[in-house]
């Protein structure tokens, strides 16, 4: 594997401008105040109660992600030149969606194949010549982002569903203000503190034509049980709107209801935290009693809008993603500003070839696979796995890609053997409203704790940082 | 608010306020088991707190014998009772991480910490010192919640439903003890009684911290219709059945002007309230002090019910 790009000190060992006052500060700190302060900060973690769910784990029903004391910065043009690549993808995404559940020109162009759009499984058949209120689909994306040299962020995976760990740039940047208030008088971080706001406004300005002047928005979540429980809750406090269950929700006459003390309510935004599946009984899977009977029909009668809207997550998988340079190219006609991780994709037969030849130098991941399941990282794996491998993608190739092994950028990390570089991503939060693309100057920084590890997701050990962008 | 919300908060302070009583309960009968055996009657002091407790059945259906070791188990750590004092918690943090977004960080606090602590504890403690710690810790507790709840809340309709789940439960609570106890109360004529009742009593009083209150209302030792009368009629003590209807009724006016609208709960709660109000300790006892009780508990009940179905469905 090349040597990884470290953010601190890029590849010469002479730190990066950004860097300069951490660096200093590093040097000066004791080791024992970076260890007091991480228990500090677990504890402050703990009594908030910011855990999250690892399924089909039974004792760790709320686990404590890692987090880590020492921020990831980045500089002010880095983050303007990623803001517009996000941007950038985000509108292309929207057309993109659009545009397979209505012309589909893309498609008769021949940019993206058909098979992979009506093959998707995230692909909802009910959506085709559906309007969405202000022609928006995907209202929050988050949008995982790598990078490789001091030049080079390449977009690892596009999340258009429902996006979480928002709640963790929140409050990972809370947490830091209260520990490190020193560290931030030496730096001038740009705050991320309103992205609730954003968000509410973004919200809002998405109601259907004829919803009130201040409309009502509700998060809807699977509930108390669901990995992301604490995230819902936590925001939608911050923004100060219901947190609804399904059972809090019915539909009459083709209009959205919420159960209230005073009577029903009428809703107008839902900022559904539940996958497409399990929206709606009558119109998905029938045996899910998290969503509500009826939905999809309000839905298409226009009386209520859905953040995101259904189906979008037949732009987020990781066959799609690899044409996503040639749909930000047709829909915008511009050049992606964020490049793409070379990918293979194994339904091409030349693809699959090179693939099997060169398995152990890869990453091959499955199309719908999420959460750091289902992948192989051949330079590191044995050979049974790898023989594992070969026989799936022979028997099933469009289900995977292949990447090259990324070296990934490290940051430093506060780890029990001291302060050491480890393997980072960055997901910023891409907010998309009727009037504006909103982005608060930060996103979640995840990193892998364990040495020479690339795998960042929490479900498999990761931990976070706070993500800083100076100003200027 | 939402239902659901409206639902959970009452139900979170009813479990809050239920651990405390079941703390309280195991108190004094832990201090009435350990007098001299010449002080204490025949009765088995452990199935009464079982009794009071509302769970006789329920316990009886997996022990054999109400004693010290099967009822301290069964009131506070048995996870087969779902009214033990570590259920009680439980339930009530599964309530209020689910409307976390409307309690006051103070309320979440108190309430994650307490279940946080409660592990510590394990499957219980092994000694009676330990125990007692216990049981001081579930009043404070509560106690805590209680005062965060107090102090932090907006006056909304969040707060007034979560009073009003304090004072259901409260009521239900001293009408339970009084019940159970009952038989203590009946006047002296009536042949029961003698100088060991009055250790009775003044765990009666205990239970609901109302000892030193008896001696400054009546300024006379203990007397049965004195107590029963404390409890059930006096305004100014805040466990009375006549107190806790005080404000069952104002916390559901208070919901009523800010709907602009009343029903059937504002006026169930305010006929019980003028019952109480009219009420004289000499016709109670005539006409049966258990009687009276289990009409107060029926009543105490359905309007538990008429709340749910005019707020919370």
């Amino acid at each position: 594997m090349p040597v990884a790009f470290d953010e601190m000190s890029g590849v010469d060992g002479q730190i990066r401008p950004a860097y300069q006052q951490l660096s200093a500060w590093l040097s000066e700190v004791r080791p024992d105040v970076l260890d007091y302060r991480r228990r500090e900060a677990e504890l402050l973690f703990r009594r908030i109660g910011i855990t999250f769910a690892v399924y089909g784990e039974a004792d760790a029903q709320e686990r404590l992600i890692p987090f880590d004391v020492i921020p990831r910065i980045l500089s002010g043009p880095e983050w303007r030149t990623l803001q517009r690549g996000l941007e950038q993808r985000v509108k292309a995404i929207n057309a993109y969606i659009k545009d397979i559940y209505g012309k589909r020109e893309c498609m008769r162009a021949g940019v993206v194949p058909e098979d992979l759009v009506f093959q998707n499984p995230a692909f909802r058949p009910e959506m085709n010549g559906q309007k969405v209120p202000h022609d928006i689909y995907v209202h929050i994306a988050g949008i995982d982002v790598v990078r490789v040299d001091a030049d080079t962020f390449y977009v690892l995976e596009d999340n258009a569903r429902t996006p979480s760990g928002v709640s963790y740039m929140l409050e990972n940047r809370e947490i830091m203000l209260r520990l490190f208030p020193e560290l931030f008088s030496r730096h001038r971080v740009a705050p991320v503190e309103n992205y609730p706001d954003e968000l509410l406004a973004t919200l809002q300005s998405v109601a259907p034509n004829g919803a009130p002047t201040e409309p009502n928005a509700v998060l809807l979540t699977p509930g108390v049980f669901n990995s992301a429980y604490y995230e819902h809750s936590f925001l939608a406090d911050k923004i100060g709107i219901e947190l609804v269950e399904g059972r809090d929700l019915f539909v009459k006459g083709e209009m959205v209801y919420m159960r209230t003390t005073q009577g029903p309510k009428r809703v107008d935004v839902i900022y559904r935290r539940i996958d497409d599946d399990f929206l709606d009984p009558l119109a998905f899977r029938p045996d899910s009693a998290l969503g509500v009977p009826g939905l999809m029909a309000a839905y298409q009668a226009g009386n209520v809008t859905l953040a995101n809207a259904v189906g979008t997550g037949v732009a987020d998988d990781k066959a799609v993603y690899s044409y996503m340079p040639d749909i930000v190219k047709f829909f915008l006609g511009e050049e992606p500003i964020l490049k793409n991780v070379p990918t293979w994709r194994c339904r091409e037969e030349e693809h699959l070839t090179y693939v099997l030849d060169n398995i152990e130098q890869l990453v091959v991941k499955e199309v719908h696979g999420s959460g750091g399941y289902g992948m192989l990282i051949g330079p590191t794996s044995d050979k049974a796995t790898i023989n594992v491998f070969r026989s799936k993608l022979k028997a099933t190739p469009k289900n995977f890609i292949a990447q090259p092994t990324l070296a990934l950028s490290t940051c430093p990390t506060y780890v029990d053997a001291g302060v050491a570089p480890r393997h980072v991503d960055l997901r910023p939060f891409v907010l998309t409203g009727r009037d504006k693309i909103r982005i608060v100057p930060g996103g979640l920084t995840r990193v892998a704790m364990k040495a020479g590890s690339l795998v960042v997701n929490s479900s498999q050990g990761g931990g976070t940082k706070d993500t800083w962008v100076l100003d200027g | 608010m939402l239902s659901r919300t409206a639902d959970n908060l009452y139900w979170l302070a009813r479990y809050v306020e239920r651990a405390e009583y079941l703390a309280r309960i195991l108190e004094a009968t832990q201090r009435l088991t350990s007098l001299p055996i010449a002080y204490i009657r025949e009765s088995n002091e452990w199935e009464s707190a079982v009794a009071t407790a509302g769970c006789a059945h329920a316990f009886f259906e997996i022990y054999d014998e109400a004693n010290e070791e099967n009822v301290t188990d069964f009131l506070a750590f048995s996870t087969a009772n779902p009214s033990s004092i570590r259920s009680c918690f439980e339930v009530a943090r599964t309530n209020a991480r689910a409307v976390r977004t409307a309690l006051t960080v103070e309320m979440w606090d108190a309430i994650n910490g307490t279940w946080l602590e409660l592990k510590r504890y394990g499957n219980g403690p092994t000694s009676r010192e330990e125990l007692s710690r216990f049981l001081r810790w579930v009043q404070e507790s509560s106690l805590r919640f209680d005062g965060s709840a107090y102090r932090t809340m907006l006056r909304n309709d969040a707060y007034w439903f979560t009073r009003l789940g304090v004072y259901l439960e409260r009521a239900d609570n001293t009408a339970r003890i009084l019940d159970v106890k009952y038989h203590l109360l009946l006047p002296a004529q009536e042949q029961i009684g003698g100088p060991l009742d009055y250790f009775q009593w003044a765990a009666i009083l205990r239970s609901v911290s109302a000892l030193t209150s008896y001696h400054w209302v009546y300024r006379e030792s203990l007397k049965p219709w004195h107590v029963a009368d404390l409890l059930i009629l006096k305004d100014e003590m805040p466990r009375s059945l006549a107190s806790c209807y005080e404000n069952v009724v104002r916390y559901l006016d208070d919901i009523a002007v800010a709907y602009g609208r009343q029903g059937p709960s504002q006026r169930l709660a305010r006929g019980i309230r003028t019952r109480l109000q009219n009420a004289k300790m000499e016709d109670i006892f005539q006409n049966g002090l258990h009687e009276f009780i289990q009409e107060f508990i029926a009543d105490n009940n359905r309007i538990g019910g008429t709340i749910s179905q005019q707020y919370l469905a």
